[in-house]
């Protein structure tokens, strides 16, 4: 029998985000779960994913779009919104869900030995299945626009989204960790998220930000989330511009060749701290629950 | 058949201490920080000093001792939900815990997805599971409320299906905490009898029960755990006799 001639292991040794992949058929079940749990007892279910960013988008549209008349600035602003928004709603809802995860599976962490990372990375899978009807929205309204995107831009969108899974998926193993020991990780997290639908450029428009931080400007090019909102316009906002549009509307200088590369960079190695501190710290997450 | 004679458990000088933290708050740790750490921001408690033991392949101990001598402890850390603060724990094959049975139950799920779900938990595959399912379903004898979720189930019923996935699972090593008092007596007898069967195959089983009689059944060796410590490792019924005449006295 196998069991005679293996080795001798120590229990409770994970081997981090690898781990997770050796076990992505229990990924699986968590995610399938977390789907179905949700909108248990609901009457419009899965419809609610695609009612509160309708709602979200209404109110900003109306507010920023019609109030403060940004549209007039900003041909398709509709469009140019909601591009932004459904890509920030995906990185708040992955981070502040992960963030709560292990502390919300208290009762299966203290008991049964499992790689912890399932419950932070199951999160992140969680809000891409909401993410999708989102971008099915989006899409058709795209398409309702007369929306021509090419296949690099296309490409470039969907490199976005790992780009932001990445960074959520990092942020999340960090926080999520932190929050075992102090609850407050929750409120920092929640106030990270309020801001970040602020700091890149969702409402607004980036050269609006440029004139005022001027030589400073990289500085808010640095924050991932921006570069990802951008090319997230760039992909599905610029292709539904005519021609007469696009002289009012522009893309920051090397979005593609510059600072995509250091948003995937600055990511990774916010996945990289994550997973460090998450490591170090999990061993004791089952006494400390 | 496992052959007997390989280590399927091996601790040495195993310690373990709990740390009873006050304050959960960062503007406290801040505060302490600040006045220079006096103080002791947490109380220290031994769980476990010095423990050192080794399980054969096959074996069936049963870990006894009164509340609070460091039983599940020792168990946690054996199936790595704890790390030893000093010492070394070692296990060879597969260890699954039926540790609080039901702990990855989820109530607004069907028994089936929970099958599925909890199977996975305790480290089973797909495949492993499509072909016990119908097995678990039976030895359970939920039979058809599988479908109805695990909230509408009565708490016989939902520790039968827990048990009965647990029981299929097919490790190596069997953890069993304070489990066996699962149901009505003819489900109970039914849980002794594949217990018994398991250690038949030439499972490792460690058990941790109160029920001295029962463990004396179904276990050869048991181990007495006290304040921490093992003070007693022999036969089952000699440490039995011994654990009554301690509380007796």
């Amino acid at each position: 029998m196998a069991g005679s001639t293996e080795e001798m292991i120590r229990p409770g040794q994970g081997r981090g985000l690898l781990d997770v992949y050796d076990h992505r058929f229990l990924l699986k079940l968590l995610v399938r779960k977390e789907i179905k749990v949700r909108y248990r007892g609901s009457v419009l279910g899965l419809l609610w994913s695609y009612v509160k960013p309708l709602m979200q988008f209404l109110i900003y549209f109306v507010a920023l779009g019609i109030f403060l008349n940004l549209q007039r600035g900003t041909p398709n602003y509709a469009i140019y919104l909601f591009a932004g928004i459904v890509l920030v709603n995906f990185f708040t809802e992955s981070l502040g869900n992960a963030t709560r995860s292990i502390v919300d599976n208290r009762d299966l962490i203290r008991k049964i030995y499992l790689p912890r990372e399932l419950f932070p990375v199951a999160t992140v899978w969680v809000s891409a299945a909401h993410f999708l009807p989102q971008l099915v929205v989006l899409i058709g309204a795209c398409l309702i626009a007369g929306w021509t995107p090419t296949v690099v831009q296309l490409a470039a969108a969907i490199l976005a989204f790992v780009l932001v899974s990445i960074l959520a998926t990092g942020l999340g193993l960090l926080f999520s960790a932190a929050n075992v020991y102090f609850r407050d990780s929750e409120n920092i997290v929640d106030m990270i998220l309020m801001v970040v639908t602020w700091a890149s450029p969702v409402l607004y428009v980036w050269t609006m930000v440029k004139d005022v931080m001027g030589s400073w400007y990289w500085l808010y090019q640095l924050n991932p989330m921006t570069v990802a909102v951008e090319i997230f316009h760039w992909a599905f906002w610029f292709p539904t511009l005519k021609d007469d549009q696009l002289e009012l509307a522009s893309m920051p200088p090397d979005l593609m060749t510059v600072w995509l590369p250091v948003a995937f960079l600055i990511s990774i190695a916010v996945l990289f701290v994550g997973q460090l501190a998450f490591r170090r710290s999990a061993v004791h997450f089952a006494q400390e629950l | 058949m496992t052959a007997r004679g390989h280590v399927a458990i091996s601790c040495k000088k195993l310690r373990k201490q709990f740390v009873l933290r006050h304050t959960r708050s960062m503007k406290e740790a801040v505060v302490w920080l600040v006045k220079g750490r006096k103080g002791d921001l947490s109380k220290k408690f031994m769980a476990l000093t010095d423990v050192s033991l080794e399980v054969k392949q096959g074996e069936t101990v049963a870990l006894l001792g009164l509340n609070g001598s460091g039983k599940s402890t020792l168990l946690k850390l054996i199936s790595g939900v704890l790390q030893p603060d000093g010492g070394t724990v070692h296990t060879r094959g597969r260890v699954a815990g039926l540790i609080e049975v039901g702990a990855g139950f989820h109530h607004d799920l069907s028994g089936r997805d929970n099958v599925y779900l909890n199977g996975a938990i305790l480290g089973m595959t797909e495949k492993q599971i499509d072909d016990m399912f119908d097995s678990i379903v039976e030895f359970s004898e939920i039979g058809e409320f599988i479908d109805t979720e695990v909230k509408f189930y009565s708490s016989g019923m939902y520790l039968r299906l827990a048990f009965s996935i647990a029981v299929h699972t097919d490790p190596e090593v069997f953890l069993i905490d304070e489990i066996l008092a699962v149901g009505d007596e003819p489900f109970q007898r039914k849980c002794i009898a594949k217990i018994k069967e398991l250690s038949e195959k030439g499972k490792t089983l460690f058990v941790v029960s109160h029920d001295l009689d029962l463990v004396s059944t179904v276990c050869e060796r048991g181990i007495l755990l006290e304040h921490g410590e093992v003070i007693m490792d022999g036969e089952v019924h000699e440490v039995v006799a011994e654990l009554r005449s301690r509380t007796a006295a």
